[in-house]
């Protein structure tokens, strides 16, 4: 049941699509490669990237979405992540933030553990998202579908959720060599001035 | 007994700006006066409540998080691997459910331990009375701009009027 045609991107080949058309928004990426992927790629202030604390990426995005609802708030996540806080769509769909946006790379593996399968290859968390209350949800495959789509998303109002089938590949990168407090004073900093 | 309103009203004063969190009976009163305050975003889980105040410190506001006790086991992760180590602080507001064993089986566990557990990941604690209350404000405001971590106000059953006082 793959009804995406075309060519399956790395989740860094995605990433790095998604990357290009950010500028100054908020960018929370979830823990273990999303996030070392990230900082390797492009590393910018608004980025605040997470070591731990598994599936709350999109909580962090709405306390900074509801906070600051004049900046697009986007959340970049995973499949494995999304199933462990899955009930964070039903908050985000019935608070309904206008300046979120949230991207699952879904490589249908616990891919920073050994790639043991999720079970995203059975539930459509597209689909989730959707009866939770999302306003726009798309489910992408190709380089040109995902930067349209995402250049879309922040365009509008949502909250949207962009969903990306990635392969399993995982760049060979390092570990993000900031101090966790460090990345909270300075993604502070650059989304309040202060 | 301290009125729900007044009890908002002191943290309002002292400036905490954003409340999240998962009800319980002895939050219930407070949790009525946020909502009519339109100060409140429901939570579905603790830990959830705990990293959207994270975001929202990171934004500028001044968070708390209600939760009751039994909801410490299930943020603790959040608590201890996002909010302490990245030093986002916020009030956490904890009803103390099985205090001295006097509650349903499920909270005795957690009743009695809890402050143990609280020591046990160095998360500052300290019990509300109606007392002590001017003092326990301040200690709040405190604690939040020294510490820059996760700290509990712990509230027991007929301190603040409630759904069920």
């Amino acid at each position: 049941m793959r009804p995406e045609q075309g060519t399956m991107q790395s989740r860094a080949q995605a990433m790095a699509v998604l990357l290009e058309l950010l500028t100054d928004q908020p960018v929370i990426i979830c823990n273990g490669f999303p996030s070392r992927e990230a900082y390797k790629l492009a590393d910018r202030p608004t980025h605040f990237y997470m070591i731990g604390s598994m599936g709350v990426a999109p909580a962090i995005g709405l306390g900074v979405a509801l906070a600051k609802p004049m900046k697009k708030v986007v959340v970049l996540d995973g499949d494995g992540n999304v199933l462990m806080g899955m009930g964070t769509l039903a908050t985000v769909g019935a608070m309904k933030p206008k300046n979120f946006v949230h991207v699952v790379f879904d490589n249908e593996v616990y891919g920073s553990t050994g790639n043991q399968p999720t079970l995203s290859r059975s539930v459509r968390l597209d689909q989730v998202a959707k009866a939770a209350g999302y306003v726009n949800v798309e489910r992408v495959r190709e380089r040109e579908d995902i930067a349209y789509e995402f250049k879309d998303m922040l365009g509008k109002d949502g909250p949207s959720l962009l969903l990306i089938k990635v392969t399993e590949n995982a760049e060979d990168v390092g570990r993000v060599e900031l101090d966790p407090p460090v990345i909270t004073d300075r993604f502070r900093k650059a989304i309040t001035g202060h | 007994m301290i009125e729900s309103d007044q009890f908002v009203q002191a943290l309002e004063d002292i400036g905490f700006n954003f409340f999240t969190g998962v009800p319980d009976s002895i939050l219930g009163g407070i949790i009525t006066t946020l909502m009519e305050r339109q100060l409140y975003t429901p939570a579905v889980r603790e830990d959830e409540a705990v990293a959207m105040a994270a975001g929202a410190y990171m934004a500028g506001k001044v968070p708390v998080v209600l939760m009751q006790n039994s909801g410490l086991g299930t943020s603790l992760n959040a608590i201890i691997s996002l909010n302490v180590i990245y030093r986002q602080p916020c009030l956490l507001l904890v009803s103390w459910r099985g205090f001295e064993g006097k509650d349903a089986p499920e909270h005795l566990v957690m009743g009695r331990t809890m402050t143990h557990l609280l020591d046990a990941v160095s998360i500052p604690h300290r019990t509300f009375s109606e007392a002590t209350a001017v003092e326990d404000f301040r200690w709040a405001a405190q604690t939040f701009m020294n510490e820059r971590i996760p700290f509990a106000l712990l509230l027991k059953k007929g301190i603040v009027k409630g759904i069920q006082p």
